[in-house]
């Protein structure tokens, strides 16, 4: 960085430089605004070799015969290597993270298009790519299952005959909630709504698409593996297990990772392939898929089908919300979420209201598309129940012709409820909602908007204005009833002390662009005061690191976070004995303010963190029994999730001429307890609006009848532009978490969650006029002008 | 076939496939891994470099088409040790996350600001339309460049009443 310090006017204060919380630069930027960032692409090891991988085209298919011999002649290729050849390893298969078991190379059939089939390691990427175009498989096509509808017909193709037994396409039914008296709840509200509501099969598609390069020593049996990874120890453990190396044997290094959101969580097959490939050639062999492979293989998120009803009484007393959900999981059950949470949170569906009983139900399905169901920065299927919740209640408004801001502050739970109880069971670690929803009142200028928008109806125009109120639960989580195949959902934690006062901070999880090595820096200065500057932050490499799970459903803060301000604090109660030493005082007589300890009643008897430092490395005396250095460590087991909150504005223009929508104005309120770095806090939000407005009005992964993808390239898949996106207005308020140490909650998925609600409720407002209660996602022009047709379409 | 290029003023050249697209020789060739590849179809923009002054996507150029031309990348945004107003930019205003797509971002604003020193947001959004960020919704990108824009016209005018007193 240049020294010159000098800012234009109005960017004075931008950074505040704290020992602490604070706006403060990202350490992390210097790397990445000089091309130097170092993604998994840009591994470029000694005799390194290519990996391409060929894939079925074809939804359904048995394979009758592959014929690889014209690959094998082609001068640069390494090796070919099939699903049968993978079989006789016992490598074929590999577990999903929800303990199915998905294909790493098919043997028998193709179940989706663009599923692996073989795959070819070449001396560079371009030969490797034309040696599958010499690959030579005869298919036998079968019938796809395509709808999601009729995926449990008695009739219906069975997709996982590799399943022994399996004689339908049934995965799952999932409930919670009390069926019984949510039903008597219902038979005596006096009303009822109800509606048919569709989360279409959307893609994370991070800008950096998946790949790996794995390095097999055979010399010393160690496997290294760059991977693009949300979750490098998790992942070294499936490899233990799916592969049968040492577990010591692996290392996995998530270098700098191009956007995760969740896309980045799952083992994908090209990960092992390419490290068979290296346990084959005993080269170097790197795997990075293309944007095509990206969009059409890789973990989508949602596909809920969702029939949402909600009883209440005359006046807009909430009493009840029902739903039942068709899901569909693709042909593995490839969905990231903790194992005893088979529809991931999704019963967080009673939203930030108090209910007198709820119901839900969800049934998933095999279909031949692509296996996933948890990414795209959704909190394990927040996003869905959010969706349900806070549109269902928009139609509740729409038939008693209420403010949907009255009805929703007539129901919010109230502060003195906390910790609040779920008729589901979650419990709500704190909150206080109607200054959050008062507060984005304010900035939007509600009761002017309405104005406004009655005046231009009266002209004709379509304006809408669209409110959201959400609450999330993330930070997965207490290790009771939390894990991924049996890996508690806890985080690790290291910290040392160099002599000179500097430190180290080692960390389970993994930044994919939240700025981890600031915010964590920020968690530890604020316990030692210690400046961030001077606090090395290591992440992403599991010889480098402590065990932990990773990074996603927005658990890094609240689990990782608190992990390093315990860690601190070990490390600051171990200075404190320390300090007792040095300056001939008990510890009971030791007070601390940021950065030293003085003795109790005169603050000119003090040693700093530093000093300390320097003592527990040096020579001298300690107090009896203390062992030298300045370092802990920890793991760290949360007791509760934490439930951050927030209240959403938007404001949306429609050409009644093409239907196409503009988002005018979005005003997003989030209250995610302490905040540490509000410049990051504020950068999270941006980037999860910007998602709502691709998901709500563009983004959609869809199939033809015969199980084609049609979203397989961003000329399909469309994601918004800087032309699509408003400027944000934001703003805050704070409820800590009681439970966390700082009292922070996480912020990086909340805008993804409740964005997309508040633009389909101002698309409906505005068409209001043409008696429009419900239109579901993507709302396409062509979808808003069926809507305006009165012939609004589901989109699946 | 050869070819010959100058890529952030080092003239570089050598024997490559015809088929090579430009973003390939700039990553797998010269190891300037700070151009990213990210769609192949020209939608994402994380691949954009200058040729001849003018941003285009590497990975729909050839580089046998970029030979006898003048390329520069993001790694060329740096003179002498001295960041280039848009790069400071981009870290003072956030305009970055994971950072895939900025050096794309970057080299797209610094043409934008050598033809336009105070570009409006609307004319900002315009120039990067054609690229793609997953991470931050782009307000701060334009902040970020709107930052760059301020920063240069203070220079300029600190110059200029440098150079009225002297």
């Amino acid at each position: 960085m240049t020294a010159v310090e000098h800012r234009p006017a109005g960017f004075e204060n931008n950074d505040q430089k704290p020992v602490g919380f604070g706006r403060m630069l990202r350490k992390e930027d210097a790397r990445f605004i000089r091309g130097k960032g170092r993604y998994v692409d840009d591994v470029q090891l000694p005799g390194m070799l290519h990996l391409a991988i060929l894939r079925s085209p074809l939804a359904h298919a048995r394979i009758v015969s592959i014929d690889t011999t014209a690959a094998e002649a082609h001068p640069k290729v390494k090796a070919v290597v099939t699903g049968a050849m993978l079989a006789e390893k016992g490598l074929a298969w590999m577990p999903t993270l929800s303990n199915d078991v998905q294909a790493v190379l098919a043997t028998d059939k193709v179940r989706f298009q663009g599923q692996e089939v073989a795959f070819v390691v070449a001396e560079d990427r371009y030969s490797a790519r034309d040696a599958l175009e010499l690959i030579d498989v005869e298919y036998e096509p079968l019938d796809p299952v395509v709808d999601v509808r009729k995926a449990l017909d008695p009739d219906a193709p069975v997709i996982r005959t590799d399943l022994e037994g399996k004689t339908d396409n049934h995965i799952f039914d999932w409930e919670t909630g009390d069926a019984e008296a949510t039903d008597a709840v219902f038979a005596s509200a006096d009303v009822v709504v109800s509606q048919d509501i569709v989360y279409p099969r959307v893609h994370p598609a991070p800008l950096e698409t998946c790949g790996a390069v794995a390095d097999y020593d055979r010399v010393d049996g160690k496997l290294t593996l760059w991977s693009t990874t949300q979750a490098p120890h998790a992942h070294r453990t499936l490899y233990a297990l799916v592969a049968g190396l040492p577990e010591h044997k692996i290392r996995v290094i998530a270098p700098d990772i191009g956007g995760g959101f969740g896309g980045k969580v799952p083992i994908y097959p090209g990960y092992v392939c390419a490290i068979v490939g290296s346990l084959l050639t005993g080269k170097p062999v790197k795997w990075v898929e293309d944007r095509s492979e990206n969009l059409i293989s890789t973990g989508f998120a949602r596909d809920y089908i969702m029939r949402g009803e909600i009883a209440a009484t005359k006046d807009g007393m909430i009493l009840a919300i029902r739903t039942h959900v068709l899901a569909d999981h693709g042909a593995f059950n490839g969905q990231a979420a903790p194992l005893k949470f088979p529809a991931g949170f999704f019963g967080v569906f009673t939203g930030s209201y108090d209910l007198q009983a709820a119901y839900a139900k969800v049934t998933a399905v095999y279909t031949n598309k692509a296996p996933g169901g948890v990414a795209y920065a959704c909190s394990f299927r927040i996003t869905e129940a959010v969706y349900l919740v806070e549109r269902i209640v928009d139609c509740l408004a729409y038939e008693l012709r209420m403010d949907p801001v009255e009805l929703r502050m007539k129901n919010l739970i109230q502060p003195h409820q906390f910790p609040y109880q779920t008729k589901t069971g979650w419990v709500y670690d704190s909150g206080d909602y109607e200054p959050t929803m008062r507060k984005a009142l304010e900035l939007a200028g509600y009761q002017e908007l309405r104005k406004e928008q009655a005046e231009r109806r009266a002209r004709g125009e379509l304006m809408g204005i669209g409110v959201s109120f959400f609450t999330e639960a993330v930070g997965a989580g207490p290790r009771k009833n939390m894990d991924i195949l049996g890996l508690g959902m806890n985080d690790g934690c290291e910290l040392r002390v160099h002599p000179t006062g500097k430190a180290v901070v080692r960390l389970s999880v993994q930044t994919q662009g939240q700025g981890h090595e600031t915010t964590f820096a920020q968690i530890v200065a604020e316990e030692l005061g210690i400046p961030p500057a001077d606090i090395e932050v290591v992440h992403g490499d599991t010889d480098q690191t402590p065990f932990g799970l990773g990074t996603y459903g927005s658990r890094s803060t609240p689990v990782s976070g608190a992990a390093a301000a315990l860690v601190a604090r070990k490390v600051r109660d171990k200075a404190k004995i320390i300090a007792s030493g040095m300056l001939e005082v008990s510890v009971a007589d030791l007070e601390w303010t940021k950065g030293a300890f003085h003795v109790a009643g005169d603050p000119t008897r003090s040693v700093t963190i530093q000093d300390i430092a320097m003592r527990a490395h040096g020579a001298g005396d300690l107090p009896d029994g203390l062992e030298g250095g300045l370092e802990a460590q920890i793991c760290y087991n949360p007791s509760n999730l934490t439930y951050p909150h927030g209240a959403y504005i938007c404001v949306v223009d429609i050409d009644p001429g093409t239907a196409k929508v503009t988002v005018r104005r979005f005003v997003a309120v989030d209250d995610c307890g302490t905040r540490i770095n509000p410049m990051i806090i504020e950068g999270q939000v941006h980037g999860g609006l910007a998602d709502g407005v691709g998901m709500a009005l563009m983004e959609m992964i869809a199939f033809d009848e015969d199980g084609n993808c049609l979203g397989g390239s961003l000329m399909d898949y469309l994601i918004p532009t800087a032309l699509e996106t408003p400027d944000w207005e934001t703003g805050y308020t704070v409820t800590p978490s009681p439970h966390h140490p700082i009292g922070a909650k996480g912020i990086g998925e909340s805008a993804t969650v409740g964005s997309p609600p508040a633009i389909v409720n101002a698309v409906v407002d505005a068409l209001r006029p043409f008696g429009v209660r419900h239109a579901d996602m993507p709302l396409t022009p062509s979808r808003v002008w069926d809507a305006m047709r009165g012939v609004p379409q589901p989109p699946i | 076939m050869q070819v010959s290029m100058t890529v952030n003023g080092e003239p570089v050249g050598g024997e490559i496939e015809p088929r090579l697209l430009l973003v390939h020789y700039l990553r797998d060739h010269l190891g300037l891994t700070g151009t990213h590849w990210g769609c192949d179809t020209s939608n994402c923009g994380a691949c954009v470099v200058w040729l001849d002054g003018e941003p285009v996507k590497s990975c729909t150029v050839l580089a046998a088409s970029a030979s006898g031309h003048d390329v520069r990348t993001v790694e060329g945004l740096e003179k002498d040790g001295e960041l280039d107003p848009v790069q400071r930019g981009f870290t003072e205003c956030h305009g970055l996350q994971c950072g895939f797509c900025t050096p794309g971002m970057m080299m797209t604003a610094r043409a934008l600001l050598d033809r336009n020193p105070d570009p409006s947001d609307e004319e900002i959004r315009e120039a990067i339309s054609g690229q793609i960020c997953r991470c931050t919704g782009y307000a701060t990108i334009v902040r970020s460049v709107k930052w760059a824009a301020a920063y240069e016209a203070g220079q300029k005018s600190a110059a200029s009443s440098n150079g009225s007193a002297s």
